[in-house]
């Protein structure tokens, strides 16, 4: 009996996650078939986790209120475009030029933002459509200012290389090398933690103010955070640690030790809570038992030679990664904020949030002011990674790839979460990564595995749009039916089946 | 002013900016002194040769499945009618044995194959988009998207035998563009085509008044195709598309049954776009296939709505008033941008605003063309 009720819970996990699951099948297929070096794999895997999750994750939000997969993050790509374009033509370099950049980009996105939250509160009920061609006028738009308005009514430098020879639009492919390729991602451990340091500090210092001013009481975490950050700061004095944090880049080895080494700690805490704290409340230490297991087993396959030598080899961008932490954690803890609140009930039901006194529109533009300015800023981070853009392309594929990714992931129109959006990319583009050489083995043909994936992102999005609107149909014929049962003269219908 | 507040309403502000604008082109076009002549012909050209495709959104419109964004499968079924037929007249040396005549045998097999798949994908198209009623134009895009993405592979699969379609010293692939100037290119719009090749009794297929062409065979056989439509809306199957679309309680109250109309209406419109796409591909002069077809759908739906329909109306008059405004500003905005600014980039730019923007227009007007 038991075991019926386990196979009947993986069967139902297996149809909720299907196109999960499918996707898991095509990508572990293709990446065997393509006999891809490992090395060659998981490098690829990594450097596009760090380019593209933010990306992804910017898609969250909108979710979260109800207005779908916002296909109009095209649009804060397009800020983003702008601001670095100007940078770029002023000469700015470096990480002041990037932080330049973030600076003139956030504000033209919060515009876009706004605009665009305009736009869908005039067309509730068919938002994803209209984001859809929403970000195609806007890409025409873009295109009328790079082409005819720069150097055509807006006066520029002719002998500026980023300008076409004769005077009027942008050239087709803007390059970073040497102003800001890598300005986020090599900015080093020591840097960050110093930023960290001072960050945590001076909210410390308008804490104290306040309550010298009786208008905050200080609490106990305020000193712990203080502390603890402190010390750390102060271990990076040690010379053999300061080398070690002086670097950008961050060993994938040691990363995954620290990583497991956190995991583990966790599941540690866990386990002592349970047994100590809450032991009467009888809460299974299964769980804390596994999962520090797991952490051991994990680390052990490290030890493996072959790819021990890969985690040597492969090195993950630290900032890069610690933003997409950020995001993660800021998705997060926005639920337990009023105005994450007030999303989501937004999200379930606009007419329950009118009567509770939500104001519906407001939130929906907030929402989506949030996603266009973090797609703006992922894509200020895609951009500084890879190193140079394509003016009127870099922006257009965006929308439909970090859908496409958070949907393989196994979200929906209706549910995304930070889990869904990093398994999402690691599979989508591991896809991405392989296909090519899987074309080859399989068709003799690698163009064919290029067109495959570009395939499968199209088909992603369309079954799960599909699913979510036959799923929405079924629920509105199933709430009609009861409302049907009775016909207006009081007699009931014939049952669909014979009577017998 | 009330007067001009109603007359503005009743043809839509963005419609009549588009046309004031279309105007201010032709104006512009004389005053630079450009060669009318052959600015009209390429109206006229143009005008044609996409009204077919624009003219496929009207079954979609009427049966309620609102802007076809899926004639993109009509689209790749005609792609694949062409591609098949002119592989055909290769094996079986068509050319060779029926010389001139071998054009239209090629054409009618074109369009043979052509709707023949056409009616069976628009047929599931249909089937599918009765399970997502509510959502249609959304699921449409990136079904018609896929389906572009799927056929690029098919493509680059094919192994076929014509040196035309195939890429030289490869094993299997078809070329982006391939020409159909041996085969039906021109053959019922370009005059010099139908003067080297066809009979005597056939010069009027495409006839030349002054400066002026005029693609007599391309207009007959959008006349037809308007009559087909025509006769079919006003059939009693049309009619209860029409009412299908219309109120759908209504209609079933009344006996008609609202699926099998949409689905009727769909297939309709599918059969429809892989002849436009023929059509298309005809007087163009080439097949274009890989990603070429991959924003065609926006451009039929902005030539509708553009012509006066909306997501729940449309008619023959709104395909032919659509298409010659849209296509007629690209047609004269080309010469006279390229006279004008030096922008040679500019009309693709102007479209890409134009039919995007009208499709938003027309969707915040229906409140997102939701029923």
């Amino acid at each position: 009996m038991k075991q019926n009720a386990w196979l009947e819970k993986i069967k139902n996990w297996v149809f909720d996650n299907k196109v999960f699951v499918i996707f898991a099948f095509i990508c572990i297929g293709a990446t065997l078939v393509s006999e891809s070096p490992l090395f060659f794999v998981v490098d690829g895997v990594f450097s596009r986790i760090g380019r593209n999750t933010f990306t992804v994750l910017a898609l969250i939000i909108p979710v979260l209120a109800g207005m779908g997969l916002n296909f109009s993050i095209v649009i804060g790509a397009i800020a983003a475009q702008i601001a670095l374009f100007c940078t770029v033509y002023w000469g700015f370099t470096g990480l002041p030029g990037m932080l330049l950049t973030i600076a003139i980009t956030t504000p033209l996105a919060i515009l876009f933002g706004y605009l665009v939250g305009k736009v869908m509160n005039a067309m509730k009920g068919a938002e994803m459509i209209a984001g859809m061609i929403l970000a195609y006028f806007t890409d025409g738009l873009y295109q009328l200012l790079f082409l005819v308005l720069i150097g055509g009514v807006i006066p520029v430098d002719k002998t500026n290389p980023l300008i076409i020879p004769g005077g009027v639009g942008v050239r087709n492919t803007i390059d970073l090398t040497g102003n800001m390729k890598y300005s986020l991602d090599n900015v080093s451990m020591l840097n960050i933690m110093t930023f960290v340091t001072i960050l945590i500090g001076v909210i410390f210092l308008v804490k104290l103010v306040l309550s010298l001013l009786k208008k905050y009481q200080l609490k106990t975490s305020d000193y712990i955070t203080l502390g603890v950050v402190a010390a750390a700061y102060a271990l990076s004095y040690i010379p053999a640690l300061e080398a070690f944090l002086a670097t950008n880049r961050l060993r994938l080895l040691d990363g995954l030790t620290i990583g497991v080494v956190a995991v583990a700690l966790w599941q540690l805490f866990l386990l002592v809570k349970a047994i100590f704290i809450q032991r009467s409340k009888g809460v299974s230490l299964i769980k804390p038992v596994l999962g520090l297991l797991l952490c051991g087993a994990f680390y052990a396959l490290t030890y493996i030679p072959e790819i021990e030598k890969v985690l040597m080899m492969v090195k993950i961008p630290v900032l890069s990664y610690l933003l997409i932490v950020a995001l993660c954690i800021f998705n997060r803890k926005i639920l337990d904020t009023r105005i994450g609140q007030n999303m989501r009930t937004v999200g379930l039901s606009q007419s329950v949030a009118t009567a509770s006194g939500i104001d519906v529109d407001k939130t929906r533009i907030l929402a989506m002011i949030i996603s266009t300015v973090l797609a703006g800023w992922g894509q200020l981070i895609y951009l500084q990674n890879i190193g140079a853009f394509g003016t009127y392309g870099a922006h257009l594929q965006i929308g439909q790839f970090a859908i496409a990714a958070l949907l393989v992931g196994g979200a929906s129109v209706q549910k995304a979460n930070n889990k869904q959006a990093i398994i999402g990319v690691i599979l989508f583009h591991l896809l991405f990564i392989v296909a090519p050489q899987a074309g080859k083995m399989l068709f003799n043909n690698p163009q064919i595995g290029e067109y495959f994936r570009v395939f499968v992102s199209y088909g992603v999005i369309a079954l799960s749009l599909a699913m979510h609107a036959w799923k929405k149909v079924k629920k509105e014929t199933d709430a009609k039916a009861p409302k049907n049962g009775v016909l207006p003269n009081g007699s009931t219908p014939e049952p669909d089946s014979t009577p017998s | 002013m009330k007067k001009w507040k109603a007359f503005v309403d009743r043809i839509g502000l963005p419609r009549l900016i588009i046309g004031l604008f279309f105007i201010f082109l032709i104006i512009s076009a004389l005053l630079l002194g450009l060669n009318s002549g052959m600015i009209l012909s390429d109206i006229i050209r143009r005008w044609m040769m996409f009204a077919i495709l624009v003219l496929a959104m009207i079954p979609g419109i009427q049966c309620g499945i609102g802007l076809n964004f899926g004639v993109s499968l009509g689209i790749v079924a005609g792609l694949m009618g062409m591609v098949v037929s002119l592989e055909i007249a290769f094996r079986l040396e068509w050319l060779v044995k029926y010389g001139a005549g071998s054009a239209w045998l090629t054409l009618l097999v074109a369009l043979g194959i052509g709707i023949l798949l056409s009616l069976v994908i628009g047929t599931l198209y249909g089937m599918l988009l009765n399970k997502v009623k509510g959502s249609e134009m959304t699921v449409s895009t990136y079904v018609g998207f896929s389906a572009i993405a799927l056929m690029n592979i098919v493509w680059l699969s094919l192994k076929f035998q014509n040196g035309e379609l195939s890429w030289p010293l490869q094993g299997s692939g078809l070329r982006n563009t391939a020409s159909l100037a041996s085969s039906f290119g021109g053959l019922l719009s370009d005059p010099d085509v139908v003067r080297n090749t066809q009979p005597a009794w056939l010069q009027w297929l495409a006839i030349k008044a002054g400066d002026v062409v005029i693609p007599v065979g391309l207009i007959l056989v959008f006349i037809f195709f308007c009559f087909v439509v025509w006769l079919f809306l006003h059939s009693k199957q049309g009619i209860a598309v029409s009412a299908a679309g219309e109120n759908q309680l209504f209609t079933t109250s009344s006996g008609i049954h609202v699926d099998t109309m949409r689905i009727v209406g769909t297939a309709a419109s599918t059969v429809l776009g892989s002849v436009g796409i023929i059509m298309y591909a005809q007087t163009y002069g080439f097949v274009q296939l890989y990603n070429a077809p991959l924003m065609m759908s926006f451009a039929c739906v902005a030539s509708i709505l553009i012509g006066g329909a909306t997501v729940k109306r449309a008619s023959i008059l709104h395909v032919i008033i659509g298409t010659l405004l849209f296509e007629g500003i690209l047609a004269i905005a080309l010469p006279v941008v390229n006279a004008a600014l030096k922008v040679g980039t500019l009309p693709e730019v102007v479209r890409i605003i134009i039919s995007n923007g009208i499709i938003l227009y027309a969707l915040s007007k229906t409140k997102g063309g939701n029923q």
